[in-house]
């Protein structure tokens, strides 16, 4: 198996797909002959045209509006937004009408498209290009959201996406894009949507985590392993639909939980994902559980490495849970 | 060119569209009144010329979108009365299954690629849908309708500006009403001529008022098949006027009495009657109205025995999986 870094994998995805399906179309700010600003999109343009990979002007609203609409004629549009805290001026496309559009036809007609976007801090790019906004989308209804740790994943995944009969946000780490490399399965290999993985099994403590924090937080389950504390790591890759079941089996096991995401905490993802833990495994616990998370503040220019869970805030965590 | 259809047939098929928008929209608001249709009615009455005249000079294979004043373009798109009737009563025999209601009819057996609550949201959809039809190498055009409330929003520009540079095969159609919910033009935009808003996006545009059914249809195909030769968008300003308040909850004090009885003295479907009573047409237009008398009743009635859905309708609405957790 070849070795990629996640832009390789995911270029690789988007490559593979593009060749099956003539409905694949890729569009986006840069995303042509530039190959897009992290390079993810590098050569599709020379390999499938400007008709196939689209570059746009700077109307995040007018791109996803657009892309709904040729998902209606049976294209399946993979849009890119440049940073995923570009985001926003779509954000009434995505909410109001890309979202909604399976139940307003009574089930019969979705409108299927792919949005990709780089997601998370890590290149000091300060409270513009930084954000990770992913529960401000779990929390509407009709969105399936997905976000690989590493390259195999980030290639299944979004094969997967773009074959997914609902709309799907694919947010990519871009900490990661070029740090987290290993091998990538060649050909046609999905990865399903819904199914976390556990990446270190342990049975004193469960510690979930996704995307480039996913690192950290197994950086932080060795070192508590020297303390004696064994701890279950899971990579969620799949944000939305939850594979809760993944995470109660083991909070059973372990009866501890600490959830970490560079969000702000304040009804980020972790809140859910706690209250489904006391709801589902109540009785198993043996320590209140635990988010580390980003701050409520906008994210830092300076101060990234504190606002960010990184493994010297996760390891304090894990010790003060296991030892409850 | 196509040649137009100027015979009293034709008159007859479209004056028979605008009176069943007309009366089913009457009956829809008796209903209303009754509360057995909740949240927002806006009623069409006063502009069922543009729905009827553009759907005439459009082909049923073309995609036409529109805003939450959908009911006009629906029935002349095809929908049937009974399945418009029951998606404004939210019962599971309507258009969207009763999930939608008056503001987000839905037909894709027409064509009709919805009515929208959010103002301008479906501009770019539009244009999304000429884009496939371009990209496919398909002749479809695309029309989208909205009001002149609508031009201020982000959507608009954005929809136009993608439609002009990608060349797409789309035709923009400001209904312009003269009032944005109950704010004059003349106190939402800098300039009165709304089609001047296509000048910056290089885009072609023209301006007339819905006089009659037929000089809609003349306009418009005329711009249709310009649009479908040369892939080239345009943007239409059609100028109207509507009868009714914005919504079932709007009394109008925003406009004089002497206003709106001008206005419905130029009522286009009155004309449409008179003009064929004067071509001794009277039979077929009694019998045209009992028919449309018949299918309205029809479709009330067939909305009031029809069932509501059930909660378990809503799993597969929302993902392909279940929806409950």
């Amino acid at each position: 198996m070849p070795q990629m870094n996640m832009v390789q994998a995911i270029n690789d995805a988007l490559r593979f797909e593009m060749r099956r399906d003539p409905r694949v179309v890729v569009l986006g700010e840069d995303v042509g002959k530039v190959g897009g600003v992290f390079r993810v999109t590098q050569g599709l343009f020379d390999e499938f045209g400007d008709d196939r990979v689209i570059d746009t002007p700077l109307s995040e609203g007018g791109i996803i509006g657009t892309a709904i609409g040729m998902a209606l004629y049976g294209l399946v549009p993979v849009p890119e937004i440049q940073f995923s805290d570009f985001i926003f001026p779509a954000y009434d496309q995505i909410v109001s009408e890309l979202a909604k559009f399976r139940y307003r036809s009574g089930g019969e007609y979705p409108a299927k498209i792919v949005i990709r976007t780089p997601v998370g801090g890590g290149i000091r790019g300060g409270h513009y290009h930084s954000q990770s906004p992913e529960s401000q989308f779990i929390h509407v209804a009709g969105l399936k959201v997905v976000c690989p740790s590493n390259p195999a994943d980030a290639k299944g995944l979004l094969l997967a996406s773009i074959r997914d009969p609902d709309p799907v946000l694919f947010f990519e780490p871009k900490r990661i894009y070029r740090a987290a490399k290993g091998e990538v399965p060649e050909g046609d290999v999905t990865v399903p949507i819904g199914k976390a993985r556990v990446v270190r099994s342990g049975k004193h403590l469960t510690l979930v985590a996704w995307g480039a924090m996913l690192y950290e937080a197994l950086d932080a389950a060795n070192q508590a392993a020297s303390q004696g504390i064994e701890t279950e790591v899971i990579d969620l890759r799949t944000l939305w639909p939850l594979d809760i079941d993944t995470i109660v089996e083991s909070v059973k096991k372990t009866g501890r939980v600490v959830v970490v995401h560079e969000a702000p905490k304040s009804c980020g993802f972790g809140a859910e994902i706690v209250a489904l833990v006391n709801e589902k495994a109540f009785l198993h616990l043996e320590a209140p559980p635990l988010r580390i998370t980003g701050f409520d503040t906008p994210f830092p220019y300076t101060l990234e490495n504190e606002y960010l869970p990184l493994s010297h805030r996760i390891l304090p965590g894990i010790v003060q849970t296991a030892r409850y | 060119m196509t040649t137009l259809d100027t015979s009293d047939e034709l008159h007859l098929k479209l004056y028979r569209q605008m009176f069943l928008i007309r009366r089913f929209e009457e009956e829809a608001a008796r209903a209303y009144a009754q509360g057995k249709i909740g949240g927002f009615l806006h009623l069409y009455i006063g502009q069922e010329a543009i729905a009827v005249g553009a759907h005439a000079a459009m082909r049923q294979d073309d995609y036409m979108l529109t805003t939450y004043r959908d009911h006009g373009l629906a029935l002349a798109r095809g929908m049937a009365p009974r399945a418009a009737m029951a998606e404004l009563f939210g019962k599971v025999t309507g258009c969207s299954k009763g999930l939608g209601g008056s503001m987000h009819f839905f037909d894709r057996e027409h064509n009709m690629l919805g009515g929208y609550g959010i103002v301008g949201g479906h501009i770019p959809i539009g244009v999304g849908t000429a884009f496939a039809s371009k990209y496919r190498g398909e002749d479809r055009v695309s029309m989208v309708f909205f009001g002149e409330g609508a031009v201020s929003i982000g959507d608009f520009h954005e929809g136009m500006s993608l439609a002009s540079l990608w060349r797409l095969p789309v035709v923009f159609v400001c209904e312009n009403n003269e009032y944005a919910m109950g704010t004059p033009i003349s106190r939402t935009l800098s300039v009165a001529d709304v089609s001047q808003k296509a000048l910056g996006y290089g885009m072609a545009r023209e301006r007339f008022a819905a006089e009659s059914v037929i000089h809609v249809r003349d306009r418009l195909r005329a711009i249709v098949d310009r649009v479908r030769e040369t892939s080239e968008p345009t943007l239409v300003e059609i100028q109207t006027y509507r009868f009714r308040g914005h919504s079932m909850s709007d009394p109008g004090k925003y406009r004089t009495k002497e206003e709106l009885e001008e206005r419905k003295r130029k009522d286009v479907v009155l004309r449409a009657r008179v003009e064929l009573e004067e071509k001794g047409q009277s039979e077929a237009l009694e019998r045209i109205e009992k028919e449309v008398e018949d299918e309205v009743t029809d479709a009330i009635r067939f909305a009031e025995e029809s069932p509501e859905p059930g909660p378990e309708i809503l799993a597969p609405t929302t993902y392909t999986g279940a929806f409950a957790r």
